[in-house]
């Protein structure tokens, strides 16, 4: 198996490993979305609260969140890795060099942009996964079945300004990673071609880096307002 | 017109370096950016100092020798040009230029401006050729190639290996030199004999010098005086991932 | 000294078939027992290193570049001529042949020069083998395109960069050998000296050009693949570090120098724009195709233009003179690139000249964007139209161009036998570096034909006879006393040009050089400058060595000393150039004497009394070189003026 580990080890293949997680969280953030756009449908949480618990009890996605956790924790750990490795590649810099001539901001930044996300994930996941796994969630009843109500923890989390602040900012440099990160997902696997190439390209830089977390922002602002009772 | 230059001084490559400042009062405008340095040189002799040593050849954009980071880009402000190809014209009077070597850990200063790129030789020796001997080819046109075919080649073809692509990637990846050697040969039906090997072992080669993995910015292509696409840098990646998955090649 | 050109008997068609059969052959075993030292990577140098590796040899190859994919055969643009007769137009290897020899007015050897046609196809076949991108049809064929001096179709091309990927091919094949062990590469390794002992060449001393030691390689023969020496008048189109020192440090060792006056002036390159200027660029001769060159018939207007008082658009047509159609109406502005040449230099010589510096003619393309649109002249010539634009800061397709020949090919080198050995055995000179095969002038798209064919299809089976004849065990030590004393005159020297300390940088006593050549020995010459450009070079002689300034040290990477050592060979080259132009009382290819000329000023060949190679021979330091001459036999051509009007 030397060539698996070679393969791997090498700088193609850690881009590789980048590639498939960072293409696989992206998938994630598709239904993440959908799922979550059910705090729009006005119910007083309960098809939210029925997708929280079908999302926590099916046993074929519980299987793909454990892949999932995965992913960003191989994805986060080989970035690291591969920032060490391409600084090392320049041990002396330029005293004066001026790359925006040449390249957009959010491709020279993956790291940064990644570590904000990697922070926001941690917050993310304190808030409500750690509180739906282990915390106190107050229960919800319908139709005579108790489910944890995990609406009633996002209108207290998002009810907070500095909270819902802190999302929109970190969906703008969500918007950023995938400007770059998607289209640079399909190069690292070689899938570049003059007729599907533009497509990957704004399917990236729309859907995924204004569309997805806009709809992402979107919410913790409804859920404030409605809180507040501006709408 | 006048010229600030701020120019990296090294005398050797375990000598620490710095910048140092100098003043050129006559500047034509259409001096080449190196015979701007030829002038300084000239006036940097006759004062008995040393003049600044750097790299460069066919001073018309094709042999790959010249390389200096001018004002913070590889062969300076014009795209699709060398930095034999600049002219003082690109410049105002009064500006201040500062110029550095191509910076990369696979690249070591020599002196001065002038860096060491035997790094990019070993990546071609490790497989950017086909095997054929001399005396053991086919007529030339028993192998038919497609007009389209034979011009995509001659597009990665046209690489110089001057190396900017190296210096303006901000991981100093040498994907987009690699990948237009791999490219070319990929494509031609003259290269499909090897083209695994060749692109198995050309990045092994590629990694060992120390050069970083490919982010995909574009600053390589952008600053790459023959505008390389980085349709080549997708391709290698296909042809390298291709290999390793396919070669019966299990030691890695 | 006797030279003996050791063409082989027999019809000029089996020459070559007739010789390789009669040549020596090396046992395949025994080849590994054989060193053989390339000095120089360019076409000549890559594609011998690479086959003679292929064979079993052992090789070491020099470049005094960083890498040897740099060689300056890589700025050739136009194409390689071939005999493959692909497009079914009439060519043929005599045709090949035939042209060459006539575009070289009649100059070259006619043995050589078949055999250069014979293998040109070969060249073809293993270049594609290689992936050299050539052009090509839709259908995937071959394509070829027309050049100047003949009338089919043979050229091979890969857009404008034909040299380039020939290069690149021929480093692909070096690059190969180098990873199996066989050729050892050694960049910034700058050859000083040849060792000779017992007449044989023995190996070389170097000088490594980022720590400036100085080292010995021996081997059992020598191949000299170091181009040419156009450098000799500062300004040209040939790289900045191209120089005749490989060459010249062997001939002061007892290889004859052939032809040294024989260079070729290019008529369209970017003309001078100062005194700063460090180099020409070449534009592709193919402009002239739809270009009307011309200049302002009075002085005065031209002075006008030249202080930038008028435009050359405001000229009116009457007051143009578009001299080339005036005295060529046959051929107008396609006369060969002499012709052309030297007119333009007359018109500038007589005030005419255009730009700052009064040294250009303008090259008019107003007249062919009128009849076919600037949308066809751009398809045409968009990407030279380009780099004039980037060069000059001007835009051809609002303004005429400028032009100004350039020295641009030097068909004169170290004089080889038909096996391309030089008149010291064991030392071989291939491509420009030889004076071989394109006698007084050369055709475009010959020189990297003549590269390649050295390289690949002559060396591998001539060095063998020699090898074969002395044996494995024929070869010195480098701790060899020969190899000492070689080391020791190269280091001398070196510490003598440093200590001079003198007032003036390397670059100004270049420049001067390069005026006097250019003055008195470039586009046309006459006995009584060339009196005068003799006293000059020996003055600059003695000036150079009394008052050159050279910062640094001997033992680091120092440009200043490197080209220094280049310069103090091209003013002794300089001189026998001179004495070889006053030797030879004709004018012949881009040898232009003005005594001798027709009455309707074109070259006076003087078949008769100089249809000979002149191979001057070193008699030591500061004596008159002697003359040998080695007749040329035309057996298969007739001699014939050339007449463009």
């Amino acid at each position: 198996m030397a060539w698996v580990t070679q393969t791997l080890s090498s700088s193609l293949g850690r881009k590789v490993i980048m590639s498939l997680t960072g293409l696989f969280l992206s998938s994630f953030l598709i239904i993440h979305m959908a799922g979550n756009l059910q705090l729009f449908k006005g119910d007083g949480g309960r098809s939210f609260n029925e997708y929280t618990y079908f999302m926590t009890h099916n046993p074929l996605i519980m299987t793909v969140s454990y892949l999932l956790y995965s992913s960003i924790l191989v994805h986060a750990l080989m970035a690291f890795i591969l920032t060490r490795y391409n600084q090392s590649s320049r041990p002396v810099k330029y005293a004066y060099s001026k790359p925006e001539a040449n390249s957009d901001w959010s491709s020279r930044n993956m790291g940064i942009l990644g570590t904000v996300l990697l922070l926001f994930i941690l917050i993310h996941m304190r808030t409500f996964w750690y509180e739906m796994h282990f915390g106190s969630v107050p229960m919800a009843e319908y139709d005579g079945k108790e489910y944890k109500d995990l609406y009633s923890v996002v209108q207290a989390a998002f009810g907070e300004l500095w909270y819902v602040v802190l999302y929109v900012v970190c969906m703008v440099a969500l918007g950023y990673h995938m400007a770059h990160g998607f289209q640079s997902g399909f190069q690292t696997l070689g899938i570049r071609h003059r007729k599907y190439t533009p497509i990957i390209e704004s399917l990236g830089k729309y859907f995924f880096a204004i569309i997805v977390p806009a709809a992402f922002a979107s919410m913790p602002i409804y859920v404030y307002l409605q809180v507040h009772h501006f709408i | 017109m006048k010229i600030n230059l701020k120019v990296w001084r090294q005398k050797s490559s375990n000598a620490t370096g710095k910048l140092v400042e100098y003043q050129l009062d006559n500047v034509s405008e259409d001096m080449s950016f190196l015979e701007m340095f030829d002038v300084l040189n000239d006036s940097l002799t006759r004062k008995g100092e040393d003049p600044v040593t750097f790299d460069h050849d066919c001073r018309e954009g094709i042999c790959g020798m010249c390389s200096m980071y001018i004002n913070g880009r590889a062969h300076g402000p014009q795209t699709g040009a060398t930095t034999c190809q600049l002219h003082m014209r690109s410049f105002n009077d009064g500006d201040t230029i500062v110029v550095e070597p191509w910076r990369a850990r696979a690249f070591p200063v020599i002196k001065d401006l002038m860096v060491d790129r035997t790094a990019f030789d070993r990546v071609i020796q490790s497989g950017g050729y086909v095997s054929v001997n001399t005396g053991s080819a086919p007529d030339a046109n028993e192998i038919l190639i497609p007009r389209s075919i034979a011009d995509e080649a001659m597009d990665a073809a046209a690489c110089i290996g001057c190396g900017a692509c190296v210096a303006a990637c901000k991981n100093a990846s040498a994907m987009l030199f690699v990948s237009a050697k791999i490219s070319q040969l990929a494509i031609l039906p003259q290269g499909k004999a090897e083209h695994k090997e060749r692109a198995e072992r050309m990045v092994a080669q590629m990694d060992s010098e120390g050069f970083g993995a490919c982010s995909f910015t574009g600053a390589c292509s952008v600053e790459c005086p023959k505008s390389i696409s980085l349709d080549h840098i997708a391709r290698l990646n296909r042809e390298y991932l291709g290999a390793q998955l396919t070669t019966e090649n299990v030691q890695g | 000294m006797k030279l003996e050109s050791k063409i082989p008997e027999g019809p000029l068609a089996e020459k070559w078939a007739r010789q390789k059969f009669a040549l020596k052959l090396v046992n395949p075993a025994n080849k590994r027992k054989y060193d053989i030292i390339v000095v120089g990577t360019g076409l000549a140098g890559a594609s011998a290193a690479a086959s003679l590796a292929e064979l079993g040899y052992n090789v070491k190859a020099f470049c005094f570049q960083d890498s040897p994919r740099r060689a300056h055969s890589i700025a050739a643009q136009g194409g390689i001529n071939a005999a493959k007769n692909y497009q079914n137009d009439g060519d043929s290897v005599f045709r090949l042949f035939y042209d060459t020899i006539k575009g070289g007015d009649y100059r070259a050897r006619e043995g050589n020069v078949h055999r250069l046609a014979e293998v040109s196809v070969n060249i073809i076949d293993q270049c594609v083998a290689q992936g050299v991108p050539f052009a090509r049809e839709y259908g995937g064929t071959l394509a070829n395109r027309s050049f100047g001096g003949a009338q089919v179709s043979r050229t091979f091309y890969a857009r404008g960069q034909t040299g380039q990927q020939l290069l690149l091919g021929a480093y692909s094949a070096l690059s190969r050998q180098v990873a199996n062990g066989k050729v050892k590469l050694y960049p910034r390794t700058e050859m000083l000296d040849l060792v000779v002992q017992d007449g044989k060449a023995r190996g070389i001393v170097t000088r490594n050009l980022i720590t400036g030691k100085i080292e010995s390689h021996s081997g059992h023969a020598v191949l000299l693949c170091t181009g040419g020496y156009g450098n000799v008048f500062y300004l040209s189109t040939n790289a900045m570090g191209s120089n005749v020192t490989a060459a010249w440090r062997a001939h002061k060792k007892g290889a004859a120098f052939a032809n040294p006056c024989f260079t070729q002036i290019h008529p369209t390159c970017i003309p001078v724009s100062g005194h700063y200027q460090s180099k020409l660029t070449l534009m592709s001769e193919s402009l002239r195709n739809d270009g009307r060159v011309w200049a302002p018939k009075a002085k005065e207007d031209a002075e006008k233009i030249q202080k930038g008082q008028m435009k050359p658009t405001d000229l009116a047509e009457a007051d143009r003179d578009y001299f080339l159609e005036r005295k060529y109406p046959a051929f107008g502005n396609l006369v060969p690139r002499d012709v052309a040449s030297r007119n333009a230099k007359y018109v500038c010589d007589e005030g005419r000249g255009v730009s700052k510096t009064g040294l250009a003619v303008y090259l008019d393309f107003a007249d062919a964007i009128k009849r076919d649109g600037q949308k066809t002249i751009e398809a045409k010539y968009g990407n030279l139209f380009e780099m004039y634009e980037k060069i000059t800061g001007e835009n051809p397709y609002e303004l005429p161009m400028m032009i100004y020949p350039a020295v641009h090919y030097t068909m004169g080198g170290l004089w080889v036998d038909y096996n391309l050995m030089t008149s010291i055995p064991g030392l071989y000179a291939l491509g420009e570096a030889n004076f071989s095969d394109h006698g007084a002038n050369r055709l475009g798209a010959s020189a990297l034909m003549q590269g390649l064919a050295d390289g690949y299809f002559v060396i591998p089976y001539t060095v063998g006879d020699y090898l074969a004849t002395i044996g494995p065990a024929d070869k010195i030590p480098v701790d060899a006393p020969v190899f000492k004393e070689a080391e020791e005159k190269v280091t001398a020297q070196i510490n003598q040009l440093i200590s001079i300390k003198g007032e003036r940088p390397v670059d100004e006593l270049h420049k001067e050089l390069g005026h006097i050549m250019w003055e008195y020995c470039g586009m046309s010459r006459n006995a009584e400058g060339l009196q005068i450009a003799k006293q000059k070079i020996q003055a600059l002689k003695k000036e150079f060595w009394s008052n050159v300034k050279i910062m640094g040290g001997p033992e680091e990477m120092n440009q200043a000393l490197e080209q220094a050592s280049r310069v103090a060979d091209f003013i002794e080259l300089g001189e026998l150039m001179v004495d070889d132009a006053l030797n030879r009382d004709e004018s012949c290819g881009g040898h232009f004497r003005e005594e001798y000329q027709t009455p309707d000023g074109e070259a006076l060949r003087d078949d008769a009394n100089y249809a000979y190679v002149a191979a001057w021979e070193f008699q030591g330091e500061n004596k008159p070189e002697l003359l040998n001459k080695e007749v040329l036999e035309f057996e298969n051509v007739k001699l014939t003026q050339r007449s463009y009007k």
